[in-house]
């Protein structure tokens, strides 16, 4: 079990070393950071100069090894667009992204279970061919339509929540919350919605196909034989049973959905790590995309690390044939 | 000066006490409103001297003040200096006479040594204002409200480069270790990056780094209190969440109103839209100067031949870009200088109707009877709809047979184009801070050297014309210096060194019952805001 952990934390540091090196050869393409730092009036010799206090003239290998050796010690540098650390400026835009995450992933997950039991249940029922077919929306309308259409149905024509932000925050001190007060809430529910609504659909469309799969299983069948009310057979029995590849699917797409907060936090103003994340690409903020790349490569890479525990605690197979772990 | 006063008056007041006194101090606050401004982005930091950029100037010019101001009309204004001009046995000294009763917001009195300081800050090696103080060669306090600013030469124009250059506070700034601006690779944030203390009309209450910042009046201000009392500032960013915060009342003035929803806005109850000329005019560019071209398919460079440039002059419909891309939002023209600029004339603002048979025969006659191809760069994310003008452009050019690859990109990468010289044919924007002329000919017309023509990228060079702009910069009697720029545009417009498309316009939309006008450096000041509730 230690040999496996340690062999999968080695894969894991080589795994975030690729994605800084390949992410950091990428800024290169990006833009030039100093054309973007100096006013129009700046001479040749001024950028110049900035490049070189920047330390952008080095060689590639000596800028790497620079900041490979610093991020270790969990220094970023400094933002060249918001001139405050970017380990600060990572932590303080987190709590956002994080709750946003949470709140969506809650929303997905029971809503998701909910209306995937209530259609495979109901399979030829009208209500249930509706939200078949306007789930067929969530997954095809892209998030950045969605969270439009959503704020000028909610926000601009009805009034009723917030178009934009994140309401009123209470500092905790390391953490600013924004559940604790009641425009926080209120501003978390549009975004919370957009941002899972695609990942509501993929788990009500799988809880759906597998709970079809075991209502059509024998011992369902015996269930019923032996009398058993409908409640104790459906939710005791057939649900129980289709909850094992949801629940790793949905620990999956965790990841997903901070990663892929970007847009919706861009349509809402929310003042997470995405929104902080396309801002410094506008302005080659390179110190920012390269932590926040990191950031999530972690992200990722924690969450597979733990999935891949889970599956050996879960599986006994693993435990035996250990040549076949983590795949 | 009745309004210099008036805050020693409310404190005197203050003092008596009493209800009576309470009423008159409610009347004299008697606008106590709150404005909620939205706007694209987030001003980058406090520091006032750390980043020569629009945004961060604007919301700095509520907490900070220069020593004069730019009105709407684009006129100076007094603010922290009250009177000033050049000394009158000495045409290298510049002298600035300061406004008395002014307080910093920490309460210390403001005095000349403050100015020394503030500018000597602006001309530090960190400072990203120091290319407006490059002729500067020493400032002094001759006594506690006059400054002396020794030029390196006669410096006709050099009050225009104040506008933007904020006066910070000595014992403030030495106490705080913020002597200097912000050094990036120093690795530390600077204290002045989230701090403030200015003489400005208002104070930072709360600064949440493109999230939130409020500001709030400073009641020991020296002019007359304006009716916003307090600011809630907020970038957002996307466009249609912008105008959707605007239209569920969530705030009361958006500054950044995207082109397509200008219309829709105006017809819309509830809401009203200003609309005016911002201090920038949009061109094309193209390399008239190198033997070869980068990216044309022909030999040698048919830009360098004036037939060529004429026959791109006249395939330029500048009312249908204005009319179908810009929607109406813009003022075509034919001289690349925006109309507040001195030197303007309307002679030099009219430009030619599209002919384009006209334009053919001159290809022809210039040796391109089939055309030739060429690379056209355009930013996509800095002036408004840049891509689309450059399409329409690229459309007109192919009626004559020129045949134009367009490459679109974000600012970040076209701009290094521009100052490396990568590019053959390119968009640029150029805003006029100074709202002189010789900014143009310096960063645009004059050869590449040292710090003149950094922005060249036409590759121009006429060694009697950069003799001109050089004598430009030292020229102080006014009316010759006038003649002089009238001759130097005669010789850049009969070369053809630009081709002028339009200004653009800037529109500002609003809760009904608020008015604020245009500012034309996009620098909107809430004291200009007024109710009509």
């Amino acid at each position: 079990m230690l040999a496996y952990i340690l062999r999968r934390l080695l894969q894991s540091v080589v795994v975030m070393m690729v994605v800084a090196l390949v992410s950091f050869s990428l800024f290169r393409f990006v833009g030039d950071p100093v054309s973007t730092m100096l006013g129009q009036e700046a001479t040749v010799a001024d950028r110049e100069a900035l490049r070189e206090r920047l330390g952008l003239n080095d060689p590639f290998v000596v800028q790497f090894a620079d900041f490979v050796t610093r991020a270790v010690q969990g220094d970023f540098g400094i933002s060249y667009r918001l001139q405050q650390p970017v380990t600060d400026l990572i932590l303080s835009r987190l709590p956002a992204t994080l709750e946003l995450a949470a709140i969506s992933g809650i929303f997905a997950f029971v809503l998701g279970l909910g209306l995937g039991v209530y259609t495979a249940l109901k399979r030829r029922g009208w209500l249930s061919n509706a939200i078949m077919t306007a789930s067929l929306i969530g997954v095809s309308l892209p998030t950045f339509l969605i969270g439009v259409l959503l704020i000028w149905i909610f926000a601009v024509e009805l009034q009723w929540l917030p178009s934009f932000g994140r309401g009123e925050v209470v500092d905790l001190g390391w953490w600013r919350t924004g559940l604790l007060t009641p425009s926080g809430r209120a501003s978390l529910v549009l975004p919370a919605v957009t941002l899972g609504l695609y990942q509501m659909t993929l788990i009500m469309r799988l809880v759906r196909a597998e709970m079809l799969e075991v209502l059509r299983a024998d011992y369902i069948k015996f269930a019923r034989a032996r009398g058993l009310s409908d409640r104790a057979v459906n939710f005791g029995h057939a649900l129980k049973n289709t909850l094992v590849p949801v629940i790793t699917i949905t620990g999956l797409q965790l990841g997903s959905i901070i990663a892929f907060a970007i847009i919706t936090e861009t349509v809402f103003q929310w003042p997470g790590v995405g929104a902080l994340f396309i801002n410094s690409v506008q302005f080659v903020d390179v110190p920012v995309m390269a932590a926040y790349l990191v950031l999530i490569a972690l992200v990722f890479v924690v969450i597979n690390l733990i999935v891949d525990l889970l599956y050996y605690v879960v599986d006994p197979r693993l435990r035996a044939d250990r040549g076949a772990a983590g795949h | 000066m009745t309004f210099d006063r008036l805050p020693k008056a409310r404190r005197s007041a203050a003092l008596l006490g009493g209800a009576a006194v309470a009423l008159a101090l409610g009347a004299a606050s008697a606008g106590a409103e709150t404005i909620r401004w939205a706007r694209v982005g987030d001003a980058l930091t406090l520091d006032p001297h750390a980043q020569n950029e629009g945004p961060t100037h604007a919301l700095n010019h509520h907490i900070y003040e220069t020593l004069v101001g730019r009105a709407t009309d684009g006129t100076l204004t007094p603010r922290l200096a009250t009177e000033w001009g050049i000394h009158p046995d000495d045409d290298t000294i510049w002298v600035f006479e300061l406004r008395e009763g002014v307080t910093f917001h920490d309460g210390t009195p403001f005095e000349a040594d403050d100015v020394v300081f503030s500018l000597e800050r602006a001309m530090a090696e960190t400072s990203d204002m120091k290319g407006l103080h490059g002729a500067v060669e020493s400032v002094e306090a001759v006594d506690e409200h006059t400054v002396h600013v020794q030029m390196e030469g006669p410096a006709p124009l050099y009050v225009q480069n104040l506008t933007n250059t904020f006066i910070m506070n000595r014992e403030w700034a030495e106490e705080h270790d913020v002597e200097e601006p912000q050094d990036f690779a120093g690795g530390e944030e600077s204290y002045a990056v989230r701090n403030a203390n200015g003489t400005g009309p208002y104070t930072v209450a709360e600064r949440d780094p493109e999230v939130r910042t409020v500001l709030e009046y400073f009641g020991d201000h020296w002019a007359e209190t304006p009716e916003v009392s307090e600011i809630i500032y907020t970038p957002i960013a996307e466009d249609a969440t912008r105008v959707a915060a605007l239209l569920s009342g969530e705030v009361d003035i958006v500054q950044d109103v995207p082109v397509q929803d200008i219309q829709r806005l105006q017809e819309t109850d509830g809401i009203t839209v200003e609309t005016g000329p911002e201090n920038r005019v949009i061109f094309f560019a193209y390399d008239m100067g190198s033997d070869e071209l980068q990216t044309a398919n022909v030999e040698g460079n048919p830009f360098a031949d004036p037939l060529v440039r004429e026959a791109m002059h006249l395939a330029l419909d500048r009312d249908a870009i204005r009319q179908v891309v810009m929607r109406g939002q813009s003022l075509p023209t034919g001289v690349t200088m925006p109309p507040f600029v001195n030197g303007w004339t309307e002679e030099l603002d009219e430009y030619p109707q599209p002919d384009y048979e006209r334009a053919q025969e001159l290809l022809a006659e210039a040796g391109y009877p089939d055309g030739f191809e060429v690379t056209l760069h355009t930013p996509n994310d800095r002036y408004l709809n840049d891509e689309a003008i450059s399409q329409a452009y690229v459309g007109m050019l192919d009626r004559i047979g020129i045949d134009v690859n367009l490459v679109s990109q974000t600012r970040s990468l076209h701009f290094p184009l521009i100052q490396n010289r990568e590019t053959d044919f390119y968009l640029l924007g150029w805003g006029v801070p100074t709202f002189d002329s010789q900014y143009i000919f310096d960063f645009l017309v004059h050869s590449t050297e040292g710090a003149r023509g950094g922005w060249n990228g036409s590759r121009y060079s006429n060694p009697e014309l950069d003799q001109k702009i050089e004598a430009l910069a030292t020229e102080t009697d006014l009316e010759a210096r006038n003649e002089m720029i009238a001759e130097i545009w005669a010789q850049v417009q009969e070369d053809r060194v630009f081709l002028p498309v339009h200004n653009q316009l800037l529109a500002y939309a609003m809760r009904e019952g608020i008015s604020l006008p245009v500012h034309p450096e996009n620098q909107p000041s809430m004291t200009d805001v007024s109710f009509e509730d």
